[in-house]
């Protein structure tokens, strides 16, 4: 049985900013997470919008985290290397009841603690977006963009780097309290931690339930996306939210411009049993697409290439209006677990304050000293479509593969692929290349990349096509060859 | 990097490209580079292993990578030059063309350049159709791909949205190599593809054609499970109550193509919406001058055959562009606009920039009798011609002169199908 000082269940963005936090002391962490990549959950199905604190009630967790977080953003960014946009965001008011919502939002963010805020007059708004027709507009200097996967997949990396373990398509199925320690049981054999750190998510229930009966439950809300073409990329420069929602507990259909520049429409919210369901329907598809015409009347049809839904995991039912703070705690029945509940929306911003809290929590328990070296970031992934014609031009002379494209669309070339291809977690799915690099992400959805990252994978990674998945244990994509190699 | 002139860069070494790049040279242009972005020439040819290909052009019936092969040879014996795995990263209104190799970046200055980057295919989320997003979906060209160039086997139990050919032909094929395919989705109430197509492919194998019909989902948690069909009305509404649902692992998209002009758009080559191609005069030039474009790029066509006719033009036109000087002034920008009336889809070429006889190709918008199409220019009639019976999946080509009186006194030539 391996030994561990604390394990943390689940490798979305909330385990792995914790795992990293973690990664800078004298301690040795495991992470299980089922999927086959870190953020395999709903911290790849998000908006990726740091948020300002302007949302959440002073004095809740939320604004606490939220804001905290947001100010830890650019540091994180710098360290890690994935890209971070501070492109503002507007809410947007349609008539004069809307006006004083906008004020009250302004009210929160003050108490809060957020800098910057303005209403601007519909003209002014105009100015800047003129694609939006509003009366008025609050101006959220501090709202930010990240990709959610990458922000999740270098902390993840970097905390390998730094000695943390990730353990992948690692499904926590028991979990037993033992005098001063866990048994953690998976697919992969049994585990012990003393300290266990409970941020499945949407499962956090679950896993509660597997040492002591919840005392609460957990009301999935799905929202979906519609991911639009880059060729409208420019209609929007900040980020765009209507008036939020307050029978739902959500922001509402918002437009946000992604770091790669793509917008993407949503999210919507509806509550469902399954919380595993993240499919897509034609209605909200339509809603989507509607409401957000509301905010840029001319919005073209036909310009999304790709829709997508993640799933809020709310403590607060639809009946009671949907929002409900987040719990950090640790179990009085079983001390050494801590619960991370509810950790939805502003989840994301939060997540390095979440961590920076837990840290605080763990340090109680054992005695955490700093490591006096930090391997930093070995992996800053650069982009031959960023680069210069003089960039690429070096980087091919030193390595051939930076001039073979491999998808078209993104252009995305065989050393990155490749790249993507080595990272230290071993994760191996399409989806893991394409959350590195972007290949398959384009218009084409991998029509004309997928072959040729299979004969990267055949030849250089040695897998046999069987093997391959697109993103999860069981998402096989083929099954086998059609006739023996000659 | 490395710096090179030439009289004519074509971009893209499909059978478009090669029929132009030959064409061009024969027509004197003395440096022709072709790029390609692929290991090999031929473009999609070298997958479609199937036959059927030049019988009108030819005259007798080849493989994909035959027919390709008949190109590359005749290009290689004209001193055409070319450069695979070579992929155009961008060019500008000057002509100046940026591309990358293994060798490294290339920068290009050409006389003349000629856009032949094919086509690709409607994924999903052209259609959006709802579901989860499981692994075991598949277009049908990468399907063909997969299985014809790197021995790849998708699936066992396929479901085939959409009747054009590729995925007629790949119903066939999938069926040789022992996967069951439980049907062809058809929203049309008529197949999509040839109908040779579906007698050899669909009829000769039992392989069911849901004609009138949809996927409206699809399921699967981790790989694909199964689809829901169902039934839609006259105006490609779902009708509720005719859902079904067909257990399968893998689902080929046949959706059709789409026009690839991403590299052409961002210089500002204007682009018809409905061929989804450049629009482009009687010379096959674009709105950007002494740029011109062929094959599936410019318009989707049936077959190879009449693609390769037209890419002929196409290095015509483009040669005597820069050497006889003969198309100067005749930027499509100016010109007679052709105007797709009752019926008819779309018409290519989409202006007319001088007076002669012109080559038109058009489709129409839905399968008819006897019908009779009509050009006129203002309200004079151009021609008129009865037609037998015509369907959107088959082109059709017809040649009209324009006097130079029509020319002067109109501005806009109508193509009408009147139904008597
Ligand atoms: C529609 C939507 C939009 C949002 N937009 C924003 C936004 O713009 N800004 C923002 O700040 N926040 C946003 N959020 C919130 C944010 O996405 C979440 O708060 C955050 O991703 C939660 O991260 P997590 O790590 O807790 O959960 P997850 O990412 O779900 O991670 C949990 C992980 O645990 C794993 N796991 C579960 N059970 C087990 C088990 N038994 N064994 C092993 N592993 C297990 C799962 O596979 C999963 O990877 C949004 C959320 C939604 C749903
Ligand atoms: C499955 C299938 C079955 C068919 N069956 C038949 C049949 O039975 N009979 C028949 O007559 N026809 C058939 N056809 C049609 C025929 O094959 C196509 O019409 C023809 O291949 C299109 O030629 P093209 O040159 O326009 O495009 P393509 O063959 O697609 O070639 C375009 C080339 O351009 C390259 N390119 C694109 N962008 C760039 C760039 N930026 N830089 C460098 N290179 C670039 C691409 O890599 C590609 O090689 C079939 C087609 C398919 C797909």
């Amino acid at each position: 049985m391996k030994n561990f000082q604390v394990a943390i269940i689940g490798g979305g963005v909330i385990g792995s900013a914790l795992a990293w936090e973690l990664s800078h002391y004298k301690i040795n962490v495991v992470v299980f997470e089922m999927g086959s990549d870190v953020a395999s959950g709903t911290s790849k199905a998000n908006s990726g919008v740091i948020h300002s604190g302007i949302n959440s009630p002073p004095s809740s967790l939320k604004a606490r985290f939220c804001v905290e977080g947001n100010k830890m953003f650019q540091s994180l960014a710098t360290e890690l290397g994935f890209p971070l946009k501070w492109i503002g965001k507007y809410v947007i008011a349609k008539d004069e009841d809307e006006i004083k919502e906008l004020e009250r939002l302004k009210t929160i963010g003050h108490k809060n603690k957020v800098a910057g805020l303005e209403i601007h007059d519909g003209l002014i708004v105009k100015k800047k977006e003129p694609n939006i027709s509003c009366i008025a507009g609050l101006w959220v200097p501090t709202a930010g963009v990240i990709t959610p996967y990458e922000c999740t997949i270098a902390l993840a990396e970097n905390a390998t780097e730094n000695n943390v373990r990730f353990l992948l398509e690692t499904k926590v199925k028991y979990l037993k309290k033992k005098a001063d320690y866990f048994v953690i049981g998976t697919n992969k054999g049994e585990f012990q931690a003393d300290v266990v750190v409970n941020a499945a998510g949407l499962n956090c229930g679950e896993i509660v339930s597997m040492i002591e009966t919840p005392d609460f439950q957990i009301f999935p809300c799905r929202g979906e996306y519609l991911v639009l073409d880059k060729t409208y990329g420019s209609l929007i420069q900040s980020m765009v939210y209507p008036i939020p929602n307050k029978e739902l507990g959500v922001l509402g259909v918002h437009i946000t411009p992604t770091i790669d520049g793509n917008i993407l429409l949503g999210p919507s919210a509806e509550f469902i049993d399954d919380s595993y369901d993240t499919s897509t329907t034609k209605e909200m598809m339509k809603t989507l697409f509607q409401e957000a015409r509301e905010i840029i009347p001319a919005l073209p049809e036909d310009t999304a290439i790709n829709a997508y839904a993640g799933i809020r995991c709310k403590l607060a039912s639809q009946k009671t209006g949907g929002w409900a703070d987040y719990r950090i705690e640790e179990s009085k029945r079983n001390p050494g677990l801590i619960y991370l509940l509810g950790i939805e929306s502003p989840g994301l911003t939060a997540a390095p304050a979440i961590a920076k809290e837990v840290t605080q929590m763990i340090s109680r328990r054992m005695n955490l000293e700093k490591k006096t070296t930090i391997r930093i970031q070995a992996i800053r992934r650069s982009r031959f479509s960023e680069m210069s014609l003089d960039e690429q031009s070096t980087l091919i002379q030193r390595d051939n593969r930076w001039g073979r494209v491999v998808c078209r669309c993104e252009q995305v070339t065989e050393a990155e692929v490749i790249d993507a291809l080595s990272n230290p977690l071993n994760a191996q799915a399409f989806s893991s290349v394409k959350y590195r690099c972007r290949a398959g992400m384009g218009r084409c959805q991998g029509g004309f990349c997928t072959q040729h990252i299979v004969r990267i994978m055949e030849q250089q990674f040695h897998k046999d096509v069987k093997e391959l998945k697109l993103k999860s244990p069981n998402s096989h994509l083929f099954i086998g060859n059609v006739r023996r190699e000659i | 990097m490395i710096e090179q002139t030439a009289d004519v860069v074509v971009i893209g070494g499909g059978p478009a490209g090669l029929a132009a790049a030959i064409s061009a040279k024969q027509h004197r242009a003395n440096r022709v580079i072709v790029l390609d972005r692929n290991q090999w020439l031929g473009g999609i040819l070298p997958q479609c292993i199937h036959d059927g290909f030049g019988v009108e052009e030819l005259g007798v019936s080849m493989t994909g990578p035959e027919y390709a092969e008949t190109y590359i040879e005749m290009a290689k014996s004209q001193g055409i030059m070319f450069l695979t795995e070579t992929m155009v990263l961008r060019f500008n209104e000057a002509l100046e063309i940026i591309a990358v190799n293994k060798k490294g970046i290339l920068k290009l200055k050409a006389k003349v350049i000629i856009l032949a980057t094919g086509c690709r295919e409607k994924t999903r989320w052209y259609s959006m159709i709802p579901g989860t997003r499981p692994s075991g979906i598949y277009t049908a060209g990468v399907t063909q791909a997969l299985i014809n160039l790197y021995n790849i086997m998708p699936g066992k139990k396929v479901v085939i949205l959409g009747s054009g050919d590729v995925g007629l032909i790949m119903a066939r094929r999938l069926k040789f190599e022992g996967a069951q395919v439980m049907g062809v989705v058809e929203f049309l109430p008529y197949a999509s593809g040839l109908p040779r197509n579906v007698v050899q492919c669909l009829d000769d194998f039992d392989i069911p054609l849901y004609l009138n019909h949809t996927i409206t989902y699809i399921a699967g948690k981790e790989r694909l499970e199964k689809v829901t069909i169902q039934q839609v009305d006259h105006t490609m509404t779902p009708i509720p109550g005719t859902e079904k649902q067909i257990a399968c692992d893998t689902l080929l998209l046949s959706l059709g193509l789409i026009p690839e002009n991403e590299l052409a758009k961002t210089i500002g080559v204007e682009i018809d919406d409905h061929t989804g191609g450049p629009l482009v005069n009687q010379r096959l030039e674009t709105t950007i001058p002494g740029v011109f474009a062929c094959g599936n790029c410019l318009q989707v066509y049936d077959t190879v055959d009449m693609l390769s006719f037209d890419a002929k033009k196409t290095g015509q036109y483009a040669a005597e562009y820069f050497i006889r000087k003969k198309a100067i002034g005749q930027n499509s920008k100016k010109g007679l606009i052709v105007h797709a009336g009752v019926g008819v889809r779309y018409v290519v070429p989409q202006r007319i920039s001088t007076y002669g006889t012109i080559h038109f190709t058009l489709r129409v918008d839905k399968p008819r009798g006897a019908t009779t199409l009509l050009l006129t220019a203002g309200k004079k009639e151009v021609l008129k011609k009865k037609l037998l019976g015509v369907n959107p999946v088959s082109m059709i080509r017809i040649d009209a002169n324009i006097s130079a009186e029509i020319f002067m006194a109109a501005n806009e030539l109508e193509v009408t199908l009147c139904d008597n």
